[in-house]
Formats: structure tokens, sequence, C-alpha cells
């Protein structure tokens, strides 16, 4: 399993030209993993800042419990979400590994890189097509849902081992050694809250991104991520 | 002369079998053993001889000795006098100076390899140890040549298991947990600020009568007593699933005796046995009292910002920092770049188009 820059062969690229590019599974992946991420995101700020209290019985409520079983369940959804789209990487077609290995020996993607950059510091006049990810892209991919993702399940369910208690799966593949690796459970709570809006920033940045080169870049991006087909521009 | 055992020190002492097997089944339910076991517990106490513990103080308070002194089931005096052979306790023992000081040399000549070490405190370690002198020598010394005879080690409290508030940042002293010192022995770690006084004779107890150290988590705690958190046990969690919580200490909320997690509570945090067997023989513990709980018997509890806060402040950032206000500032700079970017992107193209257009008309 290779993974290369992924750079344009004119003849694919031409302008005109359509290439399916994101199959089924790697689109409904991305768009499980929206509804996720929203879900996550705004139940955990209620499970660090809960909502004013109600009044009544205890017994008459379960609000807290229904907001925790929502990030809970959420949080299950994006981390088997994450497993099948690993296997996807296997199993689907050249551009579903992109996700999770950077081509860091490849000399090509690294001028690519940097080409990129110039292009949103916009030095450069005209983008690169590239088929897949561009590589700026790409980078910004695997950190943020390749590891910061796989670094909010690992936090997020040695959590909820904690809750689930001793003996339970969560508890004995994460808990056990994510605790005493952080020293105590507050300061894994303290870094998921804090990656968490890692998370945040990285949705602000990819839907701008995405928008933005959907419009001034040479390939369709919007588009491309419904119906799996990207189509070039001059 | 033959050791004694610890029954027939209790029997010389006036307790009646009765109490005796009383004492047996009362310890077995506070370790959480099954009744079958008190028995055991008896014929243990009935031939083993007593294991002597030394306990040394280092850089503490004393709390742990306050509260081991309190303990209801076992009664304090049962472990001291009967139980325990606390054969060097500088706090509590009537021997001082010179005459104390011989008998921690002399327990180690004749139970070389066969006593316990109780350590309350830390060493510190900057200037040669010399921020703490146990016996006109500094207390690593004495610390390190009496856990090399030692069979086992039990670091009371948050101080010998972690450090404490004496090594909260920058640590001048650097008071350094046991653990980080003596690395060749088995560590019990009973932490807490202090740790609950049934939580500290019922460890000595269990050492006592199977011979061996009670299952440890990965940290090093006992866990029959550290394997839940407060929050798992404690009786307002009805409250916090149903999201009734205390806003401020004197509110209607409060008087209710709603949830203290907005409030800062680390009980959700904090694995210790204190809402389950609570304080001064079962009375209360802080959450009952109408106080959060400040993660006393947890790594680092000392560092982490203030007792009150529910998202802990992060130093690093700036002094009234937390997650909420780093994260929340990050995002807000991402938002506004993206605006700006994309105002200039918006400006760039009309320009090329622009540009673009003039070609065309020439």
């Amino acid at each position: 399993m290779s993974v290369k820059a992924e750079v344009d062969e004119s003849a694919i690229t031409a302008a005109g030209n359509t290439i399916y590019v994101y199959e089924a599974p790697v689109r409904a992946w991305h768009w499980i993993n929206v509804l996720c991420i929203v879900t996550l995101a705004i139940t955990g700020w209620f499970i660090a800042s809960p909502l004013p209290s109600v009044g009544g019985e205890a017994s008459d409520h379960f609000l807290m419990g229904y907001i925790r079983f929502g990030h809970f369940a959420a949080g299950y959804i994006f981390a088997i979400g994450l497993l099948v789209r690993l296997y996807w990487a296997f199993a689907g077609n050249h551009h579903a590994k992109q996700l999770f290995m950077l081509p860091v020996t490849d000399k090509e993607w690294w001028s690519g890189l940097l080409q990129e950059l110039r292009w949103y510091m916009f030095i450069e006049k005209y983008p690169k097509k590239y088929v897949g990810h561009n590589p700026l892209g790409h980078l910004f991919m695997f950190f943020a849902i390749t590891l910061g993702g796989t670094f909010m399940i690992v936090t997020g369910f040695a959590l909820y081992g904690e809750g689930a208690q001793a003996g339970s799966w969560s508890n004995v593949l994460f808990t056990s050694w994510v605790i005493p690796l952080f020293g105590q459970s507050q300061s894994v709570h303290s870094w998921h809250h804090l990656l968490a809006w890692g998370i945040v920033c990285f949705v602000i940045l990819h839907v701008y991104t995405a928008i933005r080169e959907d419009m001034m870049s040479r390939q369709t991006m919007i588009s491309a991520i419904i119906d799996g087909k990207r189509t070039f521009r001059e | 002369m033959s050791i004694e055992t610890f029954y027939e020190v209790m029997r010389r002492q006036g307790i009646s079998r009765r109490s005796f097997l009383k004492y047996c089944s009362l310890t077995a339910a506070s370790l959480g053993l099954a009744p079958t076991m008190a028995p055991k517990i008896a014929e243990a106490m009935e031939t083993k001889p007593r294991t002597p513990v030394i306990w040394l103080h280092g850089l503490e308070c004393t709390c742990c000795s306050e509260s081991f002194i309190r303990s209801a089931h076992p009664l304090a005096k049962d472990v001291v006098l009967s139980m325990l052979s606390l054969d060097y306790d500088d706090t509590l023992m009537a021997a001082a100076g010179h005459q104390a000081e011989e008998i921690i040399a002399e327990i180690r000549r004749k139970y070389k390899g066969n006593f316990i070490l109780a350590v309350e405190g830390n060493p510190p370690l900057n200037e040669d140890g010399m921020f703490c002198i146990h016996g006109g020598r500094p207390f690593v010394e004495v610390l390190k040549e009496t856990a090399a005879d030692a069979k086992a080690i039990i670091s009371w409290g948050a101080c010998a298991s972690w450090g404490c508030v004496q090594a909260a940042k920058p640590n001048p002293t650097r008071a350094t947990p046991v653990h980080k010192v003596i690395t060749d022995k088995p560590i019990i770690k009973v932490p807490g600020c202090p740790p609950i006084a049934e939580v500290m004779t019922a460890v000595v107890t269990y050492m006592l009568t199977f011979d061996r150290i009670p299952e440890l988590d990965r940290q090093g705690r006992p866990k029959m007593f550290y394997g839940q958190r407060i929050h798992d046990k404690c009786y307002r969690r009805p409250n916090f699933d149903a999201g009734q919580f205390v806003e401020e200490w004197d509110d209607e909320a409060a008087r209710k005796g709603y949830c203290l997690y907005k409030m800062g509570c680390k009980g959700p945090t904090t694995y210790n046995a204190c809402s389950t067997t609570r304080w001064n023989g079962g009375v209360s513990f802080p959450i009952q009292s109408g106080h959060g709980c400040i993660g006393c018997s947890e790594d680092g509890f000392w560092d982490k910002g203030g007792f009150y806060n529910r998202v802990t402040d992060i130093k690093q950032f700036g002094v009234e920092s937390n997650a909420d206000k780093v994260g929340g500032t990050v995002a807000a700079v991402a938002g506004a770049a993206v605006v700006a970017h994309a105002a200039v992107s918006a400006l760039s193209k009309a320009r090329s188009g622009k540009e673009e257009q003039n070609k065309g008309g020439k």
C-alpha cells in the first residue's frame, strides 16, 4: 500500500474530465462524521458546562443522563466509523488510503505542499490540480482526523471506561493505561476538552477551504463529496 | 523469648474471646470479604507472630496520623495495641531521642526483611535532603536505610504517594514521593489528604492477616478502596443524572442538596472510598457536608487550579485560563482568519478577473 503525491497527469485532469474519487462508503462516512462531530461538540460542551438546573424530583428527570448518552452514542459511532474507514483503506480505491498515510519521503509531495501554501498566501496565481487531497489538505486531514480523531477516541473511551468500571472492555482497553499515562482523570478530561476545540477549529477551516477551493481552484469539491465525482476545470 | 501472636496480646490486654471474634468478623466485613473469611482472620491472628511496623515521618502535616487514630472499624487502639506491632512511630511512641532511634536499629536487626515500613510524608531531595531532618540526619537517608531491610512499604497519604502540596510547583525542596526514591520494594500507595482512617487500618489488617499485599491497580493503590470514583457511589448521583446542580453556595439547590458538579466537585475524577466508607465512623464525607470533593487522593490535585472550577485551569496560557478559554480563543482566531482570508480571496479573484477581461479586451 503506497500513497504518492497526487500530482496530476494532464490526461486525467484535463478540463471537463470527470473522475470517480470518493466511493459511497467514504461519502457516507464523511456525512456520518459531520453528524457525530456536531453532536459530540454540543453534548460535550453541556457535559463540561451543564444547563441550568431542572426543578422537581430527581427521579422525574434524566437530562444530564440523556446528554451524556448522546455523547457516548455519537462517540461509539465516530469510533466504529473510523474503524470501518480504516478497513476501506484496504478495500477501496487508492484514494481511500490517503487519509492514513503521509508521503513524507516523496519530494514532489513536499514541493506540492509549498506550492499549495503559496497559493493560500496569494503568492501563487494558479493552484495545481489534484485528483484526491492536495498536499496541504492531506496534511491537515491526517493530523485532524486520523491523529486527532484517534486521540479523541482513545481519551474518550478512557473516560467512558471510568463509568463503565473495572472489567468493562473500555476500562480494560483504554482506562487502565490512559489514566496512569496522564497522571489522573482530570488531566485526561482537560486534554480531551482542549483537543475538542482543535476539532472545532478543523471544522471551521475545513468548511472554509472546501468552499473556497470549490469556487477558486480548478476542480470541484463540494459536489465531489456528494456524488463522489470530481470534475476538472480550466 | 518467643514472639507473641496477636491473639495472645489481645487476651493479655483483657479483650474477651467474644470481642475478638466480633472484631474478626467486623474486619472481614470492612475489607469486603465473605463472612466465611472471618474465621480465617481469627486463625491468622491466633497463630501468626505479630509483624512489626516502623512508621516514619518525612515532610508531612501529620494528618495521616490524625486520621489513623480515629479509625472506628477497627478501633485505632485495637490496631495499635493489639494487632499491629507499631514498634516505632515518633509521634505516637513514648520513647524519645536515642532510645527511640535505637528501636529502628533493633527492628532492622531482628526482623530483617520481615517488617513493614509505613511512610507518612516524603523526602525532599534538594540540598542533599537537608530540608527534612530526622534524628539529626536527612530523612531521605533514614528512609533509604530502613527501606533496605523492609518487606514492603506503605506510602501513607498524598505526600508519600504523589508529593502533595510540598511538591507543588515550583517544588523548591524537591519533595519526592516514596516510589521515586525506593524502587526495589513493593510499595502500597494509600493516597488521600489524609486517607480514610478505616482504609488505613484495613490495609494494615489485610497485610497482617493474609501475609501479602492487597491487589493493587496500575498506580499502586489497593483496588478494594481505590477501584471506584467518589462519583460512582455518590448519594447525590441522581441529581447529577437529572441535571440538578448547585450554582451558588447559598442557593436553593445547595439547601436541597443537589449535585456539586458545577461547583468544581472532583468526585467524577477521584478514586477513593469516601462515598462508601465515609469519615469519622461513617458520619459524613465532604459532599454530604455540602462541599465538593477536592480530589485529594489524585496525583497532582494541588496543581490543577482552583478546587471550585469544573474546567481545570491551564496555567501555561495565563493565570485565569482553561480549556474553554484557550480553545474558544483559538476557534475565534481561526474564524477571524477565515473571514479575512475569504475577503482577500474575493478581492484577488475580482482583480485577476478584471485583468483577464482587460487582456481579452486587448
